[in-house]
């Protein structure tokens, strides 16, 4: 096959190539800092802006992506990203609007934050939110760093431990671990729910808390729930949800009413923030009213009541007992919090409550179009998705091969490998923005590729072959540490 | 509105499918009495309605490009964007893709980032560049996660300047809490004359890490290199936090012996946004690779034998390391990567040459001007890039509220972080002011009663 | 699957030679691991370490593995040179791969050759 590598830019590069300038300088000029304090060169690409089009566009054109197709990435919600948020979030007037701009000035932003606050508790049932967390596992931090400190303040010192269930997502451990903690992992039980015996067992007095998905990356709802929260109060310990599984619960329950005491949202999962090929997300928390002192500073609140004449004069508080702040500025304004309030704005309570049924009816037709077929070993009505195992008894194909094969069929593959205590798993989200037709057409390509693997298993281990690119050389990767790259060694003699 | 795009029908087909009669039957594993809570939330607005109200709000606030003239800087900076960035961004291959997990059918957004390290190499002399964090005050709070595990947790102490941006010291201070770390240095009354070398009083054999900015917070701009030979002699590493306009023109922190260089990437293509998302760039010495938090892409080849790219050293992270890993950070700012790069090739080597020269002159230009009024001067006699501190003859409260009544945003008042330094404006120029914009601060400054 | 008879072998997939003292990571463990890419030994020379203290840490391109002291004793030396071929660990386990030697300790929970065969054998899946 003829090879389609583009260059980098660093070969695109020539020397003395213009792309966009910058206006002559119409101040006089000075001279430049003492030559010892300058750089000797700047060894950066020029290219024209063609250049730059032509090198992206065909880039882009090398990923797929949820507005190519179908994208059932377990546990990472590829909703359909609707645009009309790209455009709301490029108002001028959010667009160019510095964050140390006094709060006089930046009212329209403030209510914004403010409403979204109020949105997310009155969605999750929560007393506080904060909005400033980057992404999920800095809502995790953000909420492990509020329950050590509510223990701390408390005088409750011998607390160490984290309770984590083995289908956790690594954040969660890892979040710990930035604490110092140490975690104590508690097994599922058969159907998929928190094994009781084992975590009656672990609660005890040196108990920070328990972190828990719910539904967890099986894709079940835990079915003893309000039994787990109680016993890990009982303890003393506190309860944190990952909030990355929301999309099943909008409208269906609160995680505040069942008694989580923290939660972090996945605004770039459950509000369709785009994933931007790896970020940038926004991970709000929620707390229930014994953590609302701690949460981080600063919050949007109220700063001056309004009456029915004139609107509050919205502005920046600090919570009591604030954990302190966990990144420059206010949090992830323009790219996630604009999105997903008109996300949010435009669906309304039973918008909501329609996306949560159709997520979950959609994970449970796959599951049931693909049950003779695949072993799913935690077999029940599901939530937003599913696991089920990639391989086949007396066959060498691995839930990779699938992954790969899937391919060549144009599906986007499924999560793999994760949750960890299933074997070769194959993990299913198809979200609520794909429509029947395209769940069958991947439900017949998952059956079609098991007939494949008795009757042509090397198609399958060879796969994906009508891909731009076959599979990757990772040791080499790993071995060679080829990092970056640079412009070519004679450059500037090239012409 | 909603974007579900299953008709009754289907619906019901699929209902049959599953087994259950309704929609609602789905949900029966959900604690009754809390199933199906009423959510008190305003009705759902159409797209026509939902593109009005959110005009609406954003229309409220008053904006630096329609309304403002602004000369505020600290730590977010209002820079010439080309067209072409917001035109690749808005590319759905690139933004509605995931975390390039699988390599086949991601080549795009991993060589794009392939190439983000690049450019962040070649633009800080590091040897590596990760693959982003959160913004420029995460990354420091990662530098110092990096150095705590490059010493396996036995030096515990992090000397920061003072002149640290005030809300990165913050963030470290928030990041360390159940760490045991001792912070030094990490002091708001600060001593204007101590030049960088007096922070070596700090540093000492339980020294994991030194912290400075460059330039400093109030825009000055020192040589490390004698206070990092020296930190170095202490066995301790040095990271520099860096403005990486101010590194188009400046001596690289890499020629200085820093260790981790990182910094605020904003200033590369990304729209101020009242904050974020922004980009945390972070960069370091292949020999702390092992250690470094986040992404990483490195260079490999297909089964094809075609050059391809690759997430590579993946044990080092959450997913596989969990509760041992340097990290928990998993989604990252990927597409502001892309945004950086494609800032970066737009404007290439000349364009941002030009960038960092045009905002060196206004600056100074404005600088000059403004010390020129009666009462008002300079603070420092460092060089300085884009950024300098101006004392006022009263409280810098007061000057920012009359120039704001005079629709000019002024400077950062230091007074909110550090007491003693009430008087004092921290004023930013870039090549958005223009001299005419330059001449209305100095003019309504001279009128200030 | 090599397992030498004069070695003595941890659950966790360590090696000892009560010999010379030296610790490693067995051939069933480097094939687990698959190809490593990184090695960091997490003591010194000189430090006294408890049987299961952790000695150092391994990585691969798929995954981590902490590495316990399969004895008590103070640490004599330490494979310096791993740390730049770490493949070696892949390659060599029981030779060059040895890790560090473990100086008049007693030895923790080990077993012989044989039954390390066994029990290797139970975990295949
Ligand atoms: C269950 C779960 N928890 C936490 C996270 C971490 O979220 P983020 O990637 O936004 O940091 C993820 C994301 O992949 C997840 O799936």
């Amino acid at each position: 096959m003829a090879t389609i590598v583009e260059p980098t830019i660093f070969e695109l590069s020539s020397p003395g190539r213009l792309g966009v300038t910058m206006p002559a300088s119409d101040v006089p000029e000075v001279a430049l800092p003492p030559k010892d304090l300058l750089r000797s060169e700047l060894p950066l690409p020029e290219l024209a802006e063609v250049d730059v089009v032509r090198h992206y566009t065909k880039l882009s054109k090398f990923n797929y992506s949820v507005d190519d197709g179908f994208y059932p990435l377990g546990s990472c919600t590829m909703k359909y990203n609707p645009k009309i948020n790209e455009d709301t979030c490029r108002l001028p007037g959010y667009l160019f609007t510095h964050p140390l701009q006094p709060v006089e000035t930046v009212q329209g932003n403030l209510a914004l934050m403010f409403e979204l606050q109020d949105w997310l508790k009155e969605i999750s049932g929560f007393a506080g939110v904060t909005l400033q967390p980057a992404a999920g596992a800095h809502g995790e931090f953000t909420g492990v760093l509020m329950m050590a400190a509510y223990h701390k303040l408390r005088g409750d010192t011998k607390r160490t431990k984290m309770l984590i269930p083995d289908a956790a997502h690594g954040t969660n451990p890892a979040s710990v671990g930035m604490l110092g903690y140490s975690v104590v992992t508690i097994p599922s039980d058969s159907r998929g729910n928190v094994d009781l015996k084992a975590l009656e067992a672990a609660c005890d007095g040196t108990v920070v808390g328990m972190m828990l998905t719910n539904p967890n990356t099986l894709g079940m709802f835990d079915e003893n729930i309000e039994k787990v929260i109680a016993l890990v109060h009982k303890c003393g310990g506190l309860m944190y949800g990952d909030g990355a599984n929301l999309n099943a619960l909008l409208g269906i329950v609160r995680p505040g009413d069942l008694g989580f005491d923290v939660m972090h949202f996945n605004l770039h999962k459950t509000f369709s923030v785009p994933h931007g090929g790896g970020g940038p997300g926004s991970g709000p928390v929620g707390v229930s009213q014994h953590l609302v002192d701690f949460l981080p500073s600063p919050l949007v609140g109220i700063i001056e009541e309004g009456d029915d004449d004139t609107a509050p004069l919205y502005g920046f508080i600090s919570p009591k007992n604030s954990i302190g702040r966990m990144k420059a500025f206010h949090g992830h304004f323009g790219g996630g919090l604009v999105r997903a309030y008109t996300y949010i704005a435009m669906h309304g309570p039973d918008g909501l409550k329609a996306i949560s049924q159709y997520a979950v009816l959609n994970a449970n037709y796959l599951q049931a179009r693909l049950r003779d077929t695949y072993h799913i070993p935690y077999d029940r009505i599901c939530m937003h998705e599913f696991v089920m195992e990639g391989q086949f008894a007396g066959s060498d194909i691995r839930a990779l091969d699938i992954a790969k094969r899937l391919m060549d069929y144009k599906f986007h593959p499924p999560t793999n490998y994760f949750p960890l205590i299933v074997h070769e798993a194959l993990m299913i989200e198809p979200t609520e923005t794909e429509n029947k037709d395209t769940l069958d057409r991947f439900a017949d390509a998952l059956i079609k590729i098991a007939e494949e693997a008795k009757t042509q298993p090397d198609l399958v281990k060879n796969a994906p072959s009508t891909t731009p690119f076959g599979r990757m050389d990772e040791v080499k990767a790993a071995r060679e540490l080829v990092l970056c790259c640079w412009l070519p060694e004679n450059y500037e003699e090239m012409v | 509105m909603t974007y579900i795009p299953i008709s009754p029908k289907e619906r019901d087909a699929m209902l049959k499918t599953v087994g259950v009669k309704s929609l609602d039957d789905l949900f029966e594993a959900i604690p009754a009495k809390h199933r199906f809570p009423k959510l008190d939330l305003p009705p759902a607005l159409t797209e026509m309605e939902a593109a009005a109200h959110l005009a609406d709000m954003a229309s409220s606030n008053e904006n630096v490009r329609e309304h403002l003239i602004s000369f505020l800087g600290a730590g977010a900076y209002h820079h010439y964007v080309p067209s072409v960035v917001d035109h690749m961004l808005r590319r759905g291959e690139f933004f509605t893709a995931y975390t390039p997990y699988q390599p086949e059918i991601s080549q795009g957004t991993l060589q794009a980032i392939f190439e983000y390290q690049s450019l962040m190499t070649n633009l800080t002399g590091m040897e590596v560049s990760n693959a982003s964090h959160y913004d420029g005050a995460t990354a420091t709070a990662e530098a110092v996660n990096l150095a705590f595990a490059q010493f396996r947790g036995k030096r515990k102490k992090v000397v920061m300047s003072p002149t640290v941006h005030p809300q990165y010291r913050e963030v470290i201070r928030t990041y360390s809490q159940g760490m045991g770390i001792e912070e030094a240095g990490d002091n708001s009354n600060v001593d204007l004359e101590a030049g960088p070398e007096s922070l070596m009083a700090l540093v000492d054999e339980q020294t994991m890490l030194v912290v400075v900015q460059y330039p400093d917070f109030f825009g000055r701009i020192y040589d490390y290199t004698k206070l990092i030979d020296d930190a170095h002699a202490k066995g301790a590493l040095v990271c520099i936090v860096a403005n990486p306009t101010a590194l188009l023109m400046l001596k690289t922190p890499a020629s200085m012996g820093a260790d981790i260089v990182v910094g605020e990437a904003q200033p590369f293509g990304i729209p101020l946004w009242y904050g974020g998302p922004y980009l945390g760039f972070f960069t370091t010495k292949k020999s702390y690779v092992h250690k470094m938090a986040g992404r990483l892409i490195g260079e490999t080849v297909d089964a094809r034998g075609q050059r391809s790219y690759v997430l590579t050293l993946t044990a080092r992270e959450q997913h596989i390391k969990r509760e041992r890993a340097t990290s928990n950070i998993c989604t990252n700012q990927g597409l502001l990567a892309l945004c950086a790069s494609v800032y970066m090739s737009t404007l290439g080597k000349t364009g941002l040459q030009q960038v960092a020269n045009l905002c060196y002159q206004k600056a100074h230009y404005a600088a000059s001007e403004l010390s020129k009024i009666d009462g008002f001067g300079l603070c420092f006699s460092e060089p300085f890039f884009h950024e300098f501190v101006l004392c006022c003859p009263k409280p810098a409260s007061e000057v920012n509220q009359y120039l704001l009544d005079n629709g000019i945003l002024g400077g950062y008042d230091l007074g909110k972080d550090y007491p003693s330094l009430a008087n004092y404006l921290l004023v930013a120029v870039t090549e958005m002011n223009s001299k005419d914009e330059i001449d209305t601060l100095v003019e309504i400054l001279k009128e200030m009663e | 699957m090599n397992t030498p008879s004069n070695l003595k072998y941890t659950k966790s997939d360590e090696w000892f030679d009560p010999s010379t003292g030296a610790v490693g990571i067995t051939d069933y463990a480097q094939g687990q691991l698959s190809d490593i890419v990184f090695v960091e030994l997490l003591v010194d020379e000189g430090e006294e370490v408890t049987a299961g203290k952790a000695i150092a840490s391994v990585e691969s391109v798929k995954a981590s593995a902490e590495i316990y002291a399969p004895a008590a004793g103070k640490v004599s030396a330490v494979n310096k040179g791993l740390s730049d071929k770490p493949e070696i660990l892949n390659s060599d386990p029981f030779g060059e791969g040895w890790m560090i030697k473990i100086e008049g300790g007693s030895a923790g929970d080990v077993m012989d050759a044989a039954a390390y065969v066994t029990y290797c054998e139970g975990r295949a899946h």
